[in-house]
């Protein structure tokens, strides 16, 4: 049984336009008309989206989570990225 | 459905005691863990085995509903029976997509399933005689369901925590219809009111088994307490769920089939009777009254689908080759 599994596929939906599509689940189907069919009908039976997005799972390149922090940490330290650490005078109002 | 879960579950480990230790205070600082986290196999194991068995009993459930799709007095009824039964396939998937985040596939489960290897909940190895009993199992069921799930929202395990968010928020909708039936029909004729309470009388124990054993025969639930699998333990949801429930049912003038239920002013909840816990393990271990009778339905599916499951793949494997040929052709 564990030959032809049937591809999996992440699934992404817009709640509504001026939102981004958002990862919500992922579903089982033998292509991409079934996967967007089964996606229909497991995700969104409240009207939870107007647009969805079917990916297959083996096209994500993910990030390593034993790369954490090497990959994240650098961001902490650099406080000088965020507005908050430059000093102005309140005289001169908001900036 | 659910403390059921952890029935068969092995929870021992055996990595080093800094592992653990390590494991263990993301798990304390309630840092959800992730699919590709370091985690104890036992960790990993418990989960596999609670959200497949939890994905079954959604699955499973679907088969005690699905007998009075057909039947359901009213369209109104009718539609949403449907929907209902419809939602409880959605919950199987989100759970069967969050176990195999885990590293169990799909048909890894439903092998396990069909051969008996794992569980679903007992409660739908009982039959639905009456169309009263999907009342009682959309008020009873799914609101024992509801009580064991909404600490399962809080699990340590990000995938599981996120599909019981989606399934409480679908889930209150089916204990609501199922009150209503009940409700209907108590407020009806003599003849209905006896069905609803004909319904309560059997299903209000199996209800209670939902939960699962008795904590001090529990083997499996400290060290789920401690990872946080689980918030709350089996006694303790009983208690919620007794307490929520019979001042529902004596609203609608229904009694529950026990004499020793009363409530208990010190401890601010109600006492009830002994639980039959030869009935719960004898439905548990295969002998209830439907189990034959469900496996033979999901077993009758999964080789009935078979040649879509290799026609979809089939059609699949087609178009991706044209597509490929088109594409050399126009090169």
């Amino acid at each position: 049984m564990t030959k032809n599994q049937i591809p999996l596929w992440e699934v992404f939906i817009r709640p509504r336009n001026g939102l981004a599509h958002k990862h919500c689940g992922s579903v089982h189907a033998a292509d991409e008309v079934m996967a967007l069919q089964a996606a229909r009908d497991v995700y969104t039976r409240r009207g939870e989206g107007t647009s969805i997005w079917v990916v297959p799972s083996a096209a994500i390149t993910a990030s390593d989570p034993e790369n954490k922090d090497e990959n994240f940490e650098p961001a902490l330290t650099k406080v000088y990225r965020h507005p908050t650490f430059y000093e102005i005078p309140d005289e001169v109002g908001h900036m | 459905m659910y403390s059921q879960g952890l029935i068969g579950a092995k929870t021992e480990t055996t990595e080093d005691e800094a592992f653990l230790a390590a494991f263990q205070a993301r798990i304390d600082a309630e840092e959800k863990i992730e699919p590709n986290d370091p985690m104890p196999e036992g960790y990993r194991r418990t989960l596999i085995r609670q959200i497949g068995q939890h994905a079954h009993s959604e699955i499973v459930g679907m088969l005690p509903e699905g007998n009075w799709i057909t039947r359901a007095p009213s369209l109104r009824r009718k539609a949403a029976l449907l929907a209902k039964v419809q939602d409880e396939g959605g919950h199987g998937l989100y759970l069967y997509s969050a176990a195999e985040t885990l590293g169990v596939s799909r048909e890894e489960m439903t092998e396990e399933l069909l051969s008996g290897k794992a569980k679903y909940s007992s409660i739908f190895n009982y039959p639905t005689l009456t169309w009263a009993d999907i009342g009682a199992i959309g008020w009873l069921v799914d609101g024992a369901a509801i009580m064991n799930q909404i600490p399962l929202c809080r699990c340590s395990y990000g995938p599981y925590a996120r599909a019981m968010i989606r399934v409480c928020k679908e889930e209150s909708f089916h204990q609501r219809q199922g009150y209503e039936i009940m409700m209907t029909l108590a407020r009806g004729t003599p003849e209905q009111k006896e069905m609803a309470q004909d319904a309560l009388n059997r299903w209000w124990w199996p209800s209670l088994m939902m939960f699962g054993p008795h904590d001090a025969d529990s083997q499996h639930g400290d060290q789920s307490m401690k990872w946080k699998i689980k918030r709350f333990t089996n006694d303790e949801l009983r208690q919620k769920f007794v307490d929520a429930t019979v001042p529902q049912g004596e609203f609608i003038g229904l009694t529950f089939p026990d004499p020793d239920l009363k409530w208990n002013e010190e401890k601010g909840g109600y006492d009830f009777g002994a639980i039959d816990w030869d009935e719960f393990w004898r439905v548990v271990k295969g002998h209830g009254p439907m189990n034959r009778e469900r496996i033979a339905a999901r077993q009758k599916a999964w080789d009935d689908g078979a040649w879509v499951r290799e026609a979809a793949l089939a059609h699949a494997e087609k178009r991706k080759a044209r597509r490929a040929a088109a594409k050399m052709a126009a090169e």
